[in-house]
């Protein structure tokens, strides 16, 4: 899979599921305020992620990580 | 049926079901302490018409997100250093008593989980002989964050359950897990789409009703013997790990945060 379907992805899964509409996100953006999502629900997110593209992608990746391109290339790394 | 303010239990049909039902995640503190006492108390009458004994929330958030640390942080500042180390080694030993009173139960246990399954939930959860996972349940002991051990038996039980290697993982590192992965290791026996968990437990326990109590009694007591000489070395290495300062930063550090939640490392 390519970084930008990755990318693109993890914003639309994110946009149904926090019930965003999807332009409203981009790349950049950090997913806590965008999303207004807490750290549980950001766990919530990441189970949805590694169930989505079939990974394991331990909390401690994600540390300092807020937002959605950073997120993608974690994820990409272990596709 | 009875109804407290933590938790719930209710028998129908040879099955007992225990609900977890403390905002926002089950935290174990005194109160939910207290009830699961009750609970561990009114267990010997119940079994009398039971078979099965399934454990499950009734939180959206998760199955229980462990100790209650806010209370623990609190109680611990309200006394001096000795009492308050004397304080959780008497709360250890009494979750411990309860946890080994339905880890020896002659019923079959069935843990029915989703969302968040940390630390003493885990531990919880590791008690049962059976665990039923909703496909976003999350698994983790995250007590080394805090500069302690997990302190409510896990440690022992994970390893009667899993491989060395996997019990270091989760412990050295700290980390989450899912359910697929905790499917994979050997921990779930069943992983089960959203919301669906206490559905396929309540059909597993029904299937249990169909054998000779006895026999399901003494294959388990046959396959899973209880570690308690490992069970008593935790609470005293978690007792000496609770008397140094770094815990009680780590404990202030997690109370002040501004998230509500902070669960993420």
């Amino acid at each position: 899979m390519q970084p930008d379907q990755t990318l693109d992805e993890i914003l639309t899964l994110a946009a149904a599921h926090f019930k965003v509409p999807r332009e409203k996100l981009s790349p950049d953006d950090d997913f806590f305020k965008t999303l207004g999502i807490n750290s549980l629900q950001a766990l919530d997110l990441l189970t949805r992620l590694e169930n989505h593209f079939h990974i394991e992608l331990p909390d401690y990746e994600l540390q300092g990580v807020s937002d959605f391109r950073t997120l993608a290339s974690r994820i990409q790394a272990r596709l | 049926m009875r109804t407290g303010q933590t938790i719930s239990w209710a028998q129908q049909d040879g099955i007992i079901e225990l609900a977890l039902h403390r905002e926002p995640c089950n935290e174990i503190g005194s109160s939910t302490l207290d009830e699961l006492e009750q609970f561990a108390d009114a267990l010997g009458s119940l079994e009398h018409d039971s078979h099965a004994l399934i454990i499950h929330s009734g939180q959206k958030a998760g199955f229980c997100a462990g100790a209650d640390l806010r209370e623990l942080h609190q109680r611990s500042q309200a006394v001096e250093k000795d009492a308050a180390l004397r304080g959780v080694r008497e709360f250890l030993e009494r979750i411990h008593r309860v946890m080994n009173r339905i880890d020896a139960s002659p019923l079959t246990t069935i843990a029915a989980v989703h969302g968040v399954v940390f630390g003493g939930g885990f531990e919880l959860a590791l008690v049962c002989d059976l665990m039923i996972a909703d496909k976003m349940a999350r698994f983790c002991f995250p007590e080394l964050r805090l500069g302690l051990v997990p302190g409510f038996g896990g440690i022992p039980r994970l390893k009667r359950d899993l491989g060395n290697a996997v019990v270091r993982d989760l412990l050295l590192t700290g980390r989450s897990f899912n359910a697929a992965k905790a499917q994979q290791v050997g921990l779930v026996s069943q992983v089960v789409a959203e919301g669906e968990a206490l559905r396929v437990a309540r059909s597993t326990a029904a299937q249990l009703g169909k054998f000779d109590r006895d026999t399901s009694a003494a294959a388990k007591k046959f396959v899973k013997p209880i570690p308690y000489e490992e069970l008593r070395h935790e609470i005293d290495i978690f007792c000496e790990l609770f008397s140094r300062p770094a815990v009680a930063s780590g404990l202030k550090k997690f109370v002040e945060s501004t998230d509500a939640q902070p669960y993420l490392p």
